[in-house]
């Protein structure tokens, strides 16, 4: 058991850590450059880099491991100083699981989902020997009740997939946390999370290292979150650490180029007035989509109504050259919305209209023109590529079935397509797996402007982008959306990208839309209780920023609560801090219209202004 | 990466004049090239030894495969000897040139029967997974009919019923195997189908056939091809399976499995038992390289971390 008050004890410390990785014809290429730095006890260090600057290599050095085709080439990794680089694995046994554990990006593929909770919780101690199975349940239990998860006594009991993500994620921190390790590994373990959930999660894990005396190493690649649990930062490019120090230091006065271009790529907060002024240029007589009171679901239609409902009485139109960014927590029906509008999901009931004309529901009734005017760019530049076409394909072929070109018109076209997308033109005879992630989207996108579309549907296209790369190929759909007169339905999780972005934001909750309107309508009171609740969600890069919000927040009790789709009354009202009983879960909430600005809720406007 | 000249990376394009740019990583360096390793290598010289054998075998084999290299002394198996390098048979012809003929007929019979498995099977497998669930669900149950039949028994009954000859036995192990490469192009249809590239193109309003030309198949031939190679030693087996049982190459041809069969006395009674172990060898050379050459080449498609790097 460590006790809190041997702190300033060096648990970990890296020494001139080297790793190399060994390519096929046994020659090395370093991707860990020499890196050093200490975590003491009672400590958090962030190690703060984009994809592929080392830093889950880094961390995982601490458990003495190395991905398969690395090596440790020199430097050491000492625990409790002990070099781990030396040891085999049936030495590092003892030292993994009981004085320094890992906790995973995705919760759900760590445990297993055929074993009960708290069995996969006590496993590692009881294993180790180090607790007997009633000293492990009652660490545990005593963990479940620090995590402030619902239900303590009794969530062991249940299996993984019966608790929700976050849950899942806090159930991780306590299996890592019950062998009392001394340093505990986290990586990124709250980027897969939703925002309103993630501050859940942040508040726990920052309170249980805490008190439990252990010291930890986050690895992130968001600024934000390490501000507010980190007590030091190193910051890490292309396996080098380009700077360290105390957070406030970094965050407040950053000295290196890098981490000051980091700095800067973080989006402001979602404010009324950050949206660029879109040009009215490309403006006609009739929007350039409008979607008409669309419901949608899976599963088979009986009586004009899907088994699974998710979307429910849509009604979006959007002009051309402008933007309407659709924002909810995942599972809200964002991307069923993106689906219904490229006709993959015919939808249930309503109807849409692209300029001004019916559009059949599914793409097996559009026409050739339709399909090329409504174009979808998914998420996932990855499985988004054919990975066997070259770029050259890839973009050619979208010209050549819609405009019939051939030979050299294709190749001029695609010349065109990479200059416009800021790509060399010798990218065209690279497969995508040659391009880097940020490279690979902006071909998505070229592809999809190939086929010269009136809109373009954007599934969340930066999410899965390093903050850097996000913001420029951000900057790039404003200049796209600038000269081609293109409008952008742009979907997102990440409010301040959308409120720097769109013209009109749709809040969704559980397929219903909470609140819509202008975005700087929907930014400013009046609120709808769930808009405000995302909003005060999203992390400062301040440090301290996280206590002040969870303490004052008015909907601490807001996530233990489970998303669900209700037939009658408003989805929100188990959530929401403001519900009104009898009322909120018995009647449809009144739609409340203001000039454009529609919110659903109960409560009168002028209640729901003001005050935070 | 390294090899990359400066222009070929996309810069972060941001209004910074302080000379310094951070680049991106791409997963690979552009041209990783295909490599043997060295036991991919030693395969490739077995399989080359043997492709040799099967073209020129017959002219510079040293007898014809029913010549007797000793007419004037007669007897069965024969100790290898100047002018008989690997003794001889039971009928007393030369082993040596036997196993040269034998080469071509045995490759070559079980190259041309899995090329019509693939055939076959690719078209169907393919085909059932872009069909509607009802068509898909009715090839695939006949399919499973055939496969639950054991595929020597299967054979021994068509060539029991239509007779012995070189078409039947590639027909016959051409459909019987089909079924096998069916429900492996069944199935990698079905994942890559689900592909976000292939729903991009249905979205594109591109026709069945196109994507199934341009976006699947180049997707699915890779890990086809790695499977094609395990596929020919299974017929190769298969076809010499059939042989020793007397009803695949017939006497007098010579082929690698009705050779075994025809020296299997030579276990017994005979003075050298190289009649029997040099064919068997001969089959188990081949099979061993083409699997050598296999592993390097599911290596590379399976994508090493050091390969990527």
């Amino acid at each position: 058991m460590t006790t809190p008050n041997n702190t300033g004890e060096i648990v970990f410390e890296a020494v001139d850590l080297k790793i190399n990785a060994v390519r096929d014809d046994k020659s090395e290429l370093p991707i860990v450059k020499g890196v050093s730095f200490k975590v003491r006890r009672g400590e958090v260090v962030a190690l703060i880099g984009e994809s592929g600057s080392g830093k889950t290599t880094i961390s995982l050095s601490a458990l003495g491991y190395c991905k398969p085709g690395l090596k440790f080439a020199g430097g050491e990794a000492r625990l409790l100083g002990q070099d781990l680089t030396p040891l085999s694995v049936n030495e590092l046994r003892p030292i993994r699981g009981e004085k320094v554990a890992y906790l995973a990006q995705s919760a759900a593929a760590t445990f297993n989902p055929s074993i009960l909770i708290n069995e996969q919780v006590t496993e590692a101690p009881v294993l180790h020997g180090s607790k007997t199975r009633a000293e492990a349940d009652k660490k545990a239990l005593a963990l479940y009740h620090a995590l402030e998860l619902p239900d303590p006594e009794t969530i062991g009991e249940r299996y993984p997939h019966q608790v929700s993500g976050g849950q899942l994620q806090r159930l991780m921190a306590a299996m890592a946390l019950c062998g009392d390790p001394d340093l505990l590994v986290l990586d990124e373990p709250t980027t897969a999370l939703d925002v309103t959930t993630q501050i859940e999660v942040l508040k726990a894990f920052k309170q249980v290292i805490q008190e439990e005396g252990a010291a930890a190493i986050y690895v992130t690649h968001d600024l934000a979150v390490v501000a507010q649990v980190a007590d030091h930062i190193v910051v890490l490019y292309n396996g080098e650490v380009k700077e360290a120090g105390p957070t406030e230091t970094i965050i407040n006065h950053p000295q290196h180029p890098y981490t000051r271009r980091l700095m800067d790529a973080i989006k402001p907060l979602p404010e009324a007035g950050q949206g660029e002024t879109t040009s009215d240029d490309h403006l006609r007589d009739a929007p350039a989509i409008e979607v008409r009171n669309v419901d949608a679901g899976y599963g088979r239609i009986s009586n004009g109504k899907p088994a699974i409902q998710v979307l429910r009485d849509i009604n979006i139109s959007i002009e051309r050259g402008k933007t309407v960014g659709v924002i909810g927590e995942s599972g809200c029906g964002k991307s069923t919305l993106a689906r219904v509008i490229a006709g993959l999901l015919p939808p249930s009931g309503g109807s849409m209209l692209l300029d001004g004309e019916m559009l059949a529901p599914g793409i097996d009734e559009r026409s050739k023109d339709e399909l090329r005017r409504v174009q979808f760019v998914y998420q996932m530049a990855d499985t988004a590529l054919n990975p066997r076409h070259r770029i050259r394909e890839i973009l050619g072929r979208p010209v050549e079935f819609y405009e019939q070109a051939t030979g050299s018109a294709i190749q001029t076209r695609v010349d065109e397509l990479l200059e416009l997308v800021e790509l060399p033109l010798q990218f065209a005879d690279r497969y995508p797996h040659e391009l880097s992630g940020g490279q690979k989207q902006r071909v998505n996108l070229a592809r999809a402007l190939a086929a010269r579309p009136e809109v373009v549907l954007c599934d969340e296209v930066t999410s899965a982008l390093d903050t850097i790369v996000g913001a420029n190929v951000l900057e790039l759909l404003k200049r796209l959306r600038r000269e081609t007169g293109v409008s952008f339905v742009f979907i997102s999780h990440d409010l301040s990208t959308v409120a720097s972005f769109a013209d009109e934001i749709v809040v969704l909750y559980a397929g219903r839309v909470a609140e819509q309107g202008p975005t700087d309508r929907v930014l400013s009171p009046p609120y709808h209780p769930y808009t405000r609740l995302l909003i005060s969600s999203v992390p400062e890069t301040r440090t301290g920023w996280l206590e002040d919000t969870a303490n004052s927040r008015e909907a601490q009790s807001s996530v233990q609560a489970g998303v669900q789709l209700t037939a009658k009354g408003c989805p929100f009202h188990n959530r929401c801090p403001r519900v009104i009983a009898g009322v909120c879960a018995e009647q449809d909430p009144p739609r409340r219209v203001a000039g454009g600005h529609v919110i659903e809720c109960h409560l009168e406007l002028a209640d729901l202004g003001g005050q935070s | 990466m390294s090899t990359d000249s400066p222009a070929d990376q996309a810069h972060y394009v941001a209004p910074y004049d302080d000379g310094v740019s951070f680049d991106e990583l791409p997963d690979s360096t552009p041209g990783g090239k295909f490599r043997l390793s060295f036991t991919g290598w030693v395969g490739t010289i077995v399989v080359v030894f043997w492709l040799f054998i099967a073209v020129f075998g017959p002219f510079i084999a040293p007898y014809d495969e029913n010549d007797l290299p000793f007419p004037d002394a007669y007897s069965e198996f024969q100790e290898p000897q100047a002018g008989a390098l690997l003794g001889t048979d039971v009928m007393d012809r030369d082993v040596l040139s036997r196993i040269m003929f034998g080469a071509g007929r045995t490759m070559g019979i079980s190259f041309v029967a899995t090329v019509l498995a693939y055939f076959i099977g690719v078209v169907l497998g393919i085909g059932a997974a872009v069909s509607s669930p009802k068509v898909d669900m009715v090839m695939s149950r006949i399919n499973d009919a055939f496969l639950s039949l054991p595929s020597i028994m299967l054979g021994l009954v068509v060539v029991a019923a239509v007779g012995s000859s070189i078409p039947v036995l590639i027909v016959t192990a051409g459909v019987i195997y089909a079924s096998v490469i069916f429900r492996l192009s069944r199935a990698l249809g079905m994942e890559i189908k689900v592909m976000d590239f292939v729903e991009a193109a249905r979205v594109r309003g591109e026709g069945r056939w196109w994507i199934i030309r341009r976006e699947i198949w180049p997707n699915a031939a890779m890990p086809l091809m790695t499977d094609f190679g395990l596929r020919l030693i299974y017929v190769i087996l298969f076809i010499s399976s059939l042989s020793f049982l007397g009803l695949g190459v017939q006497p007098p041809q010579a082929d690698w499995g009705s050779m075994v069969r025809e020296n299997l006395g030579a276990l017994q009674y005979g003075t050298s038992i190289i009649p029997v172990i040099a064919p068997a060898i001969a089959i188990a050379t081949l099979t061993v390289a083409i699997n050598l050459i296999v592993d390097d080449v599911s290596a590379h498609s399976g994508g090493k971390l050091s390969n990527r790097l």
